[in-house]
């Protein structure tokens, strides 16, 4: 760093600190102002009534969907998106054909857009023609309609599973190419099995890339929006509902601006608190 | 010996079958979209009978939808997006990459507080500011929110990579006279070049994929780019099966050659973005 002057660093960081506080910074305070607010129809009158929004929030049946939803979500991903990530990581760090077509091919479905993949699910569920109950019929079986209150929720979560399973497992793939090779060979010099290569080797280097994986996967469960909203938007009768879809359908289809806030407010809080302790939790167990 | 062959195979068995899962499903919707709808209602895996590209010429026939003119808009939205981080995102980088001050230092613990926040946050405020600016209902009504979401990422990348870069060139620019600025110019962009074309990657998929800003900042069916007008599409005419395979596939097109054609910079430009969602 050789330059000097305040009056550059200014001149240079202005349009961006202007940009950032007028579209990131005024609406998160804007934000937590409506969600005190009656507030409606985007209209230029809005009332103070305390925490009448968040009242509301509590006996609210939906928040409780939600909340169970980002549950089955935050288990899904942690499953697949982080442990059969790491497994296929592992498995294509061992064979020795054939790395790069499966690195190409795994990751490539994170840069379709969610709306496309979204939709391309709703095909294959679909009752008539979907892929789904086509591969049934074929196995004798007849066909079913997928999406119920039930099943919503799941079948909105294989989607995003696939989408972004390839992701973090080039995110593994990078940090197992990261170890040091000498490591492995001291402890083939001493025989050690595949199986515990990986247990006493390899897992425990790739600990960094382990925590900060699962904070980004558990805090990315809140900001799932794209499939949700376009193979269910919600429902079947809301069981399929997430705080982001919910928030979205109070603002933009029920014009309801102040209660949308208080539950957009709640997600901002749930997410860094679970960003912040994970990453405490985590940090903490990995020091012992 | 014998033992870890077996094993082999079936791990190679294994990864062969993901593979197949991955692919499957837009491979189905590529064969589906040069087929009629009565054909993908008789044998839904089967293959084309022959390339028939009726669905591709009804989706660009509606009345009430125009494709083409919705892939100009995402290329003209995104492609704003990406000018507008690189060149403000950059300038900002440079004051916070390459000076010696504690301005640097306070903003970058901001930046990081910033990517805390997702854009659900900012929406609805968003939202009411855009249509009280003079650019609502134009495209800046898209790209001026995307750009200010994507600046706090892009700055943090590009400021770190330019103060990992030497010093001597900027010291010597600097006792032949040069200014700032000059520095900016003829030193520091040449060699950010990487990290650029990392960012730039990066922010543009991000913003192509993006559907929820453009569903809500632009009302103006003119305006929206493709990701919105697939949803309207299949609001429209999701009856036709065969047309909307062809409408996702044709949506995924871009993006699938720009992924095709520099694998390795997109893979590099959505790992650094992991942070972001």
């Amino acid at each position: 760093m050789a330059l000097k002057g305040k009056k550059y660093v200014w001149i240079c960081i202005i349009p961006a600190m202007l940009l950032i506080a007028m579209f990131l910074v005024y609406p998160l305070i804007k934000t937590v102002i409506y969600s005190f607010s009656s507030w409606y129809n985007f209209s230029p009158k809005s009332e103070w009534i305390g925490l009448e929004n968040y009242k509301r929030l509590l006996s609210d049946m939906v928040m409780p969907v939600a909340f169970r939803n980002t549950a089955i979500l935050i288990v899904g991903v942690l499953i697949f998106q982080v442990g059969f990530a790491l497994l296929l990581a592992i498995m294509v760090d061992s064979v020795h054909h054939g790395f790069k077509i499966f690195r190409t091919v795994y990751f490539f479905p994170i840069v379709i857009s969610g709306t496309a993949i979204g939709l391309m699910f709703t095909l294959i569920y679909k009752y008539e023609y979907g892929l789904l109950n086509y591969i049934i019929t074929l196995f004798g079986y007849d066909k079913q309609v997928w999406i119920t209150p039930k099943t919503a929720i799941f079948l909105t979560l294989i989607p995003v599973l696939w989408q972004y399973i390839g992701f973090y497992f080039v995110i593994f793939l990078t940090g197992i190419s990261k170890i040091p090779e000498d490591i492995y060979e001291s402890a083939m010099l001493d025989g050690i099995t595949p199986i515990k290569k990986i247990i006493y080797i390899t897992i425990p280097m790739l600990k960094d890339v382990l925590i900060s994986t699962i904070v980004l996967v558990v805090s990315g469960c809140f900001r799932v929006f794209d499939t949700v909203y376009v193979i269910t938007k919600g429902g079947p009768m809301n069981s399929s509902q997430l705080l982001s879809t919910y928030m979205y359908q109070m603002a933009f289809e029920k014009y309801n601006g102040g209660y949308a806030s208080a539950i957009a407010i709640v997600m901002i809080i749930i997410g860094v608190l679970l960003t912040i302790g994970l990453r405490k939790l985590l940090k903490a167990d990995a020091e012992d | 010996m014998k033992k870890i062959k077996l094993g082999n195979v079936i791990v190679y068995l294994f990864l062969i079958f993901w593979l197949l899962v991955t692919l499957i499903p837009l491979l189905w919707v590529f064969e589906n979209s040069f087929k009629s709808s009565e054909e993908i209602l008789l044998n839904g895996i089967a293959l084309p009978k022959g390339l028939n590209f009726a669905n591709y010429q009804s989706i660009f026939s509606y009345p009430d939808v125009n494709m083409l003119r919705a892939f100009f808009n995402s290329f003209l939205i995104s492609g704003g997006v990406v000018v507008g981080v690189i060149c403000i995102g950059g300038l900002a980088a440079f004051g916070l990459g390459r000076f010696d001050s504690w301005i640097g230092k306070v903003v970058d613990a901001f930046m990081v507080a910033c990517l805390l926040v997702p854009s659900f946050a900012t929406m609805i405020p968003n939202f009411v500011t855009v249509n009280k600016l003079p650019i609502k209902e134009t495209y800046f009504a898209v790209i001026v929110p995307q750009v200010a979401g994507n600046l706090c990422f892009a700055i943090m990348l590009l400021s770190s990579y330019m103060r990992s870069l030497p010093n001597e060139l900027d010291e010597a620019a600097i006792i032949d006279g040069a200014g700032p600025f000059k520095v900016l110019k003829n030193i520091t962009i040449p060699l950010t070049k990487p990290m650029f074309a990392t960012v730039g990657i990066m922010v543009f998929i991000w913003s192509y994929n993006d559907l929820v800003t453009s569903l809500v900042y632009v009302s103006n069916q003119k305006l929206k780019p493709v990701c919105v007008i697939l949803t309207m599409v299949s609001n429209m005419h999701g009856t036709d099966y065969g047309a909307m395979m062809a409408a996702i596939f044709i949506t995924v097109i871009p993006v699938l050659i720009l992924y095709i054609c520099s694998q390795e910079m997109v893979i590099k430009g959505l790992t650094a973005g992991a942070v972001k969602g």
